[in-house]
């Protein structure tokens, strides 16, 4: 074990740690960055301000973001209302459309591998009167539309299904969700965060009526986002949640963050310009990835449907390897990992269980998530690392051991404590 | 998480990693944990028979680091006492020396009670006429 201190010599374009957890933040682009600055000092004026050119400046830049967020979903430049991020985006969708819509019925329709702003959400609703279905999802982590057909009745007033999940990659159905729930008159929020800039999104070709986005995981700012809100066919009504000046049609009080809009609308503008070419070069590398670890490791597991997913994702377990002794073997390498040591509560990952998956291989799972500034010599690295590192705790593994002499793990009687 | 330097130097080398034949009675193994709770410790102990000193030892363990850590140090604990001397560990002694954390405070159970079931199997081979088998263990199905 003792190579794990010693410093290999680094390839070209290697330079340690390396960031590859995409889907819990990214780097900002230093065009975003460049686009901001003059926000944060001369251009300072109160977006809200309609009587001098401060306030002027200031609406025009907000107006220029709301067009290229517009644009790279497909939508109008006043369906765009500006939030704090998807937290609040999921949270103001959700509640707002159960106030405004109660009248007409008190059921919603989720998903268990939801983003926890969206199931803690609902879990509130339930406390409120409100009903909810969590659909589960097969091995792969899709929903199955029957299931959702099945779950829709009359009292159904919203389905929020996620676009992109934040730890698998699995995109979910969300054109045959749209259209299932325009046919029968429900709205359809979806959690686009981890989908928005990565994949084609269209709001009006999928029929979505309501969407989250946040700006800080397409290489944006953080503590930015927005809530696109259908205004024709249907026109959507959201009941705001914070009371003040009316900002944003009514649905959200608060003077606008204008520098983090503004990197949120550059962000959005790049993500569009280059969406293709990047897809491609993460594609690649994630192949690259899966294949030198699949070529060099036995008990491995590739997480989620790799049919419908994101190209940056690669959720791996790496079976009879606990993932945090994995992570703390490659501490120069910035993933994360399903298992339960790793987390305040000690429960390992619920999406990955939600695919069915043993708590052993949930607690063996890393997460990779590639992004626009890693290297396919990164990529190497991070492939030798942990084929290196897995080989040494398997070593150490009782359980590979055990499995490598062909007894069945599953008939041990064990001892939990 | 941030671990301490003695973690991860046991981490980085584990003393006293390997197997021991189980069905040697001069060899006591303990398996405990469960791969669902993310941690499996295997701790072996060649005792011998005339003196009742812990001759050698030898572990596995799937875990977190510290958990690695924690069996490490065990075998390291074990080797020169004898079993009953052994017994005395604790898993506080453990928790002290590592530097655990709180929330890795089971981990050092686990070693605790690695050490006590590798003991109650050798026990349980070489019955001492009047002394009680310390509780059964788990030990692999076959
Ligand atoms: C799927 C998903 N939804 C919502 C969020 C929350 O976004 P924010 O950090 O902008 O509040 C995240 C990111 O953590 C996410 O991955
Ligand atoms: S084995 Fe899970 S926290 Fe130590």
């Amino acid at each position: 074990m003792s190579t794990v201190l010693s410093e290999p010599k680094l390839p070209a374009g290697v330079k340690l740690p390396i960031y590859m957890d995409n889907h819990a933040t990214t780097a900002m682009d230093p065009r975003v960055l460049e686009a901001m600055i003059p926000f944060f000092s001369n251009k300072f004026g109160n977006a809200a301000s309609r009587n001098h050119s401060f306030g002027w400046e200031a609406e025009q830049a907000v107006d220029l973001a709301r067009e290229q967020i517009a644009k790279l979903i497909g939508a109008t430049a006043k369906e765009i209302i500006f939030t704090s991020g998807a937290t609040e985006s999921n949270n103001l969708a959700i509640k707002g459309i159960g106030e405004m819509y109660r009248e007409r019925g008190n059921h919603i329709i989720t998903q268990v591998t939801e983003h926890k702003a969206v199931l803690d959400t609902c879990k509130r609703m339930e406390k409120q009167g409100y009903r909810v279905t969590y659909l589960p999802v097969n091995a792969d982590g899709l929903i199955e539309m029957e299931d959702l057909k099945r779950a829709i009745d009359d009292k159904t007033i919203l389905v929020t299904i996620m676009a992109a999940n934040n730890e698998i990659g699995v995109i979910q159905p969300v054109a045959e969700i749209g259209k299932l729930c325009h046919e029968r008159g429900i709205l359809f929020h979806t959690d686009a965060v981890q989908a928005v800039g990565k994949i084609p999104v269209d709001v009006n070709a999928m029929n979505i009526d309501v969407l989250s986005l946040t700006a800080h995981k397409i290489y944006g700012p953080k503590g930015v986002g927005a809530l696109y809100v259908r205004r024709r066919n249907p026109r959507v009504q959201i009941a705001a949640q914070m009371d003040g000046g009316g900002h944003e049609r009514g649905m959200r009080s608060g003077t606008l963050n204008v520098p983090g809009i503004v990197g949120l609308g550059k962000a959005c503008e790049i993500a569009r310009l280059e969406m293709a070419e990047e897809t491609e070069k993460l594609l690649a590398m994630r192949d690259r990835l899966r294949k030198k670890l699949e070529s060099n490791l036995d008990f491995i597991h590739v997480n989620g449907s790799m049919e419908h997913h994101l190209p940056g994702n690669l959720n791996m377990s790496f079976i009879h390897v606990e993932g945090e002794s994995l992570l703390m073997g490659i501490n120069d390498i910035a993933v994360s990992s399903g298992s339960a040591c790793t987390s305040a509560t000690l429960e390992p990952s619920y999406v990955l269980k939600a695919l069915g998956l043993g708590d052993d291989v949930a607690h063996s799972s890393i997460r990779f998530g590639l992004g626009r500034f890693n290297t396919p010599a990164e990529v190497d690295y991070v492939a030798d690392k942990v084929v290196d590192v897995v080989r040494k705790l398997r070593e150490l593994s009782p359980l590979y051991e055990m499995a490598k002499e062909g007894i069945d793990l599953t008939k041990v009687q064990w001892q939990a404590h | 998480m941030a671990y301490s330097d003695k973690v991860i130097e046991h981490y980085n080398n584990p003393r006293n990693v390997g197997q021991m034949d189980k069905n040697s009675t001069a060899v006591g193994t303990g398996l405990v944990g469960a791969p669902e709770c993310g941690d499996v410790m295997r701790l072996q102990i060649q005792v011998n028979p005339e003196t009742r000193v812990i001759e050698d030892a030898k572990f596995k363990t799937f875990g977190c680091g510290s958990a690695i850590a924690s069996s490490s140090l065990a075998t390291e604990w074990v080797k020169g006492k004898t079993v009953d001397e052994a017994l005395e560990i604790k898993n506080t002694d453990i928790v002290k020396e590592l530097a655990l954390p709180p929330v890795k405070i089971h981990c050092s159970v686990l070693a605790e009670d690695a050490i006590r079931a590798a003991i109650g199997d050798w026990k349980k081979k070489n019955v001492v006429a009047g002394e009680p088998a310390s509780a059964p263990v788990a030990v692999a199905a076959n």
